[in-house]
């Protein structure tokens, strides 16, 4: 590489100020839920593990996890099915339309989520009248979860191409014998990072959940209710230290079995 | 001879067709796109049509008739275009700040870093967009605190909430959006190009403007998509670190909740998408979205 040195270490050393500003918050974070002081005023006068104590014993915390987690596993699920169907169909048979179908697909993840909640919430709550619950929540974290499944399904399916299925079927197994023994341990990889992927996402969403959710909390919007309440701050900034920490655990699942390409 | 498959089938990796008929492919689509017309076009459409009711101002409920006076509020109601100027404005603040910081970070990983290290540097910028949206945001409101961290470095001239405050997070969030994109960007640039530009004579700092630059324009066009778009739509960080600063989204969300107008909500909900739809189709006019695509 040509690069001067001069320019070498500029841009060395604005890497390293760019990955501060990405993970001093974090840390801060982490470091706050152990911040003796009620006011949590900086620099801490002391730490302390009290805040955590109360944060497990905190039961409106932990069923808004529930419903959340219950949201993000039937979300994933139906996008795992509907994203994987989509792929197949584009990659391995000739339809009509590909080009038309993928921007539809890719359409609810990049329009401004509040039209797509005002949409929805117009459509359930006003037309068709229903209750807000997690089962219109279910539906519109579905709704912009398939993206995802079908990226990373799609990627795979390019790359492994059709031989390997061509052979199984010359060799005498049943469309689902290949489909169980060949094409599913081929895809396995791509459907577990686009299936986390689609639990991330809809585990994290707050906007299209605020206007179809109704009363029912999933944990964005419970923290986001409790965020302006500063009694409720020493546990806001634990269960914000715990959700930090596990956000390692997707990025070495997806690391380990994803595809780059994806 | 004649009873083997044509060779040139081969050769284009084609198979025979009966492996693939086109009415299983379609009988495949028939869920996801099932899914799509109803619950999302279904709902887009029904947004488009409840943006021409109106609120009986004496009732307070939704009536049915078909009127373009909520266009009409949307278009001439200066807090509406002052709202929306502003939101543009920070949408383009956040896209700026996010090139500028994403170039040269890009630049060290394509071109500086080796292999390991660029892998580190992957993980390191794409595991933040995995922690909670919410607490990303909440961490900047807790640095911008009074008595905060910030505060407290600055001896008591922390910039504190409001617009800026909102800039920053806002940026902050989108900031690993840009940094993919632009490295893609620069890590399909041989590195021979840079070494003939030096070898011809040219300084570094040619080199940057004159090859670097038109070379990262199309990452950072595909950067932009998500740092406007999302900025665009976004009403939760500017709650958490704007003060009392408004922008579109509370606009919206105010009409809808606080206002109980729901048409006027919905016809208000289509600036952001028309102003998305007219930068995604000027990005398209450039010619750089297509450069990306390749």
């Amino acid at each position: 590489m040509r690069l001067s040195a001069g320019l070498r270490r500029f841009v060395g050393g604005w890497t390293i100020l760019v990955l501060l500003f990405l993970y001093i918050p974090l840390v801060f974070v982490v470091l706050n839920s152990f911040n003796s002081s009620r006011t949590f005023a900086f620099p801490p006068s002391g730490l302390t593990l009290s805040w955590w104590k109360a944060a497990a014993h905190n039961s409106a915390a932990w069923h808004a996890l529930g419903a959340t987690a219950i949201v993000g596993v039937c979300a994933a699920s139906l996008a795992l099915v509907l994203g994987t169907c989509a792929a197949f169909a584009l990659q391995r048979y000739p339809v009509w339309g590909k080009q038309p179908i993928s921007l539809l697909i890719t359409m609810p993840i990049t329009l401004p989520g509040i039209v797509t909640g005002i949409a929805m919430n117009t459509t359930f709550h006003s037309v068709l009248g229903w209750n807000l619950t997690l089962f219109t929540v279910i539906i519109a974290h579905t709704t912009f979860c398939i993206v995802v499944v079908f990226n990373n399904v799609q990627a795979r399916l390019r790359r492994t191409g059709t031989n390997l299925q061509e052979a199984s079927s010359d060799l005498g197994a049943t469309a689902f014998q290949t489909f169980r023994w060949v094409t599913f341990p081929q895809l396995r990889g791509a459907l577990l990072a686009g299936g986390l992927l689609a639990f991330a996402l809809s585990f994290d969403e707050i906007v299209v959940t605020e206007f179809t959710a109704g009363s029912t909390r999933t944990l964005p919007l419970w923290i986001f209710d409790n965020l302006f309440r500063p009694n409720q701050a020493p546990v806001i900034n634990v269960v914000a230290a715990v959700l930090t920490v596990i956000a390692v655990v997707p990025v070495w699942i997806a690391q380990r079995y994803g595809d780059d390409e994806a | 001879m004649t009873a083997l498959v044509p060779t040139e089938n081969l050769r284009a990796g084609r198979r025979p067709s009966r492996r693939r008929p086109a009415p299983l492919g379609y009988l495949l689509l028939l869920p996801p796109l099932a899914w799509l017309f109803i619950a999302y076009l279904g709902s887009m459409a029904v947004l488009l049509v409840s943006a021409f009711w109106s609120v009986d101002s004496f009732t307070g409920q939704v009536v049915r008739v078909t009127t373009t006076g909520n266009f009409g509020a949307v278009l001439h109601d200066p807090l509406f275009r002052t709202v929306t100027l502003r939101t543009v404005g920070v949408a383009l603040g956040v896209t700026v700040i996010d090139a500028l910081l994403a170039v040269p970070l890009a630049l060290f990983m394509a071109k500086v870093a080796g292999p390991r290290m660029r892998i580190a540097l992957m993980v390191a910028v794409t595991t933040p967009l995995w922690a909670s949206y919410l607490v990303k945001a909440y961490a900047w409101r807790g640095l911008l605190a009074p008595n905060g961290p910030l505060d407290w470095i600055t001896g008591g001239h922390s910039i504190g909430y409001g617009l800026p405050a909102t800039v920053i997070t806002l940026s902050y969030l989108w900031l690993p959006y840009m940094i993919l994109p632009v490295y893609a960007a620069f890590a399909r640039v041989p590195s021979s190009m840079w070494e003939a530009s030096a070898d011809l004579g040219a300084t570094s700092g040619t080199t940057l403007r004159r090859i670097a630059a038109p070379l990262a324009f199309p990452g950072i066009a595909a950067g932009s998509i998500f740092t406007f778009s999302l900025s665009l739509g976004d009403y939760i960080a500017v709650q958490i670190v704007g003060g009392k600063s408004q922008l579109l989204g509370n606009v919206i969300y105010g009409q809808l909740v606080t206002a109980n107008d729901q048409p006027l909500a919905a016809a208000l909900s289509f600036v952001p998408l028309v102003v998305v739809l007219l930068y995604l189709f000027a990005l398209r006019a450039t010619g750089t979205l297509e450069q990306e695509a390749r």
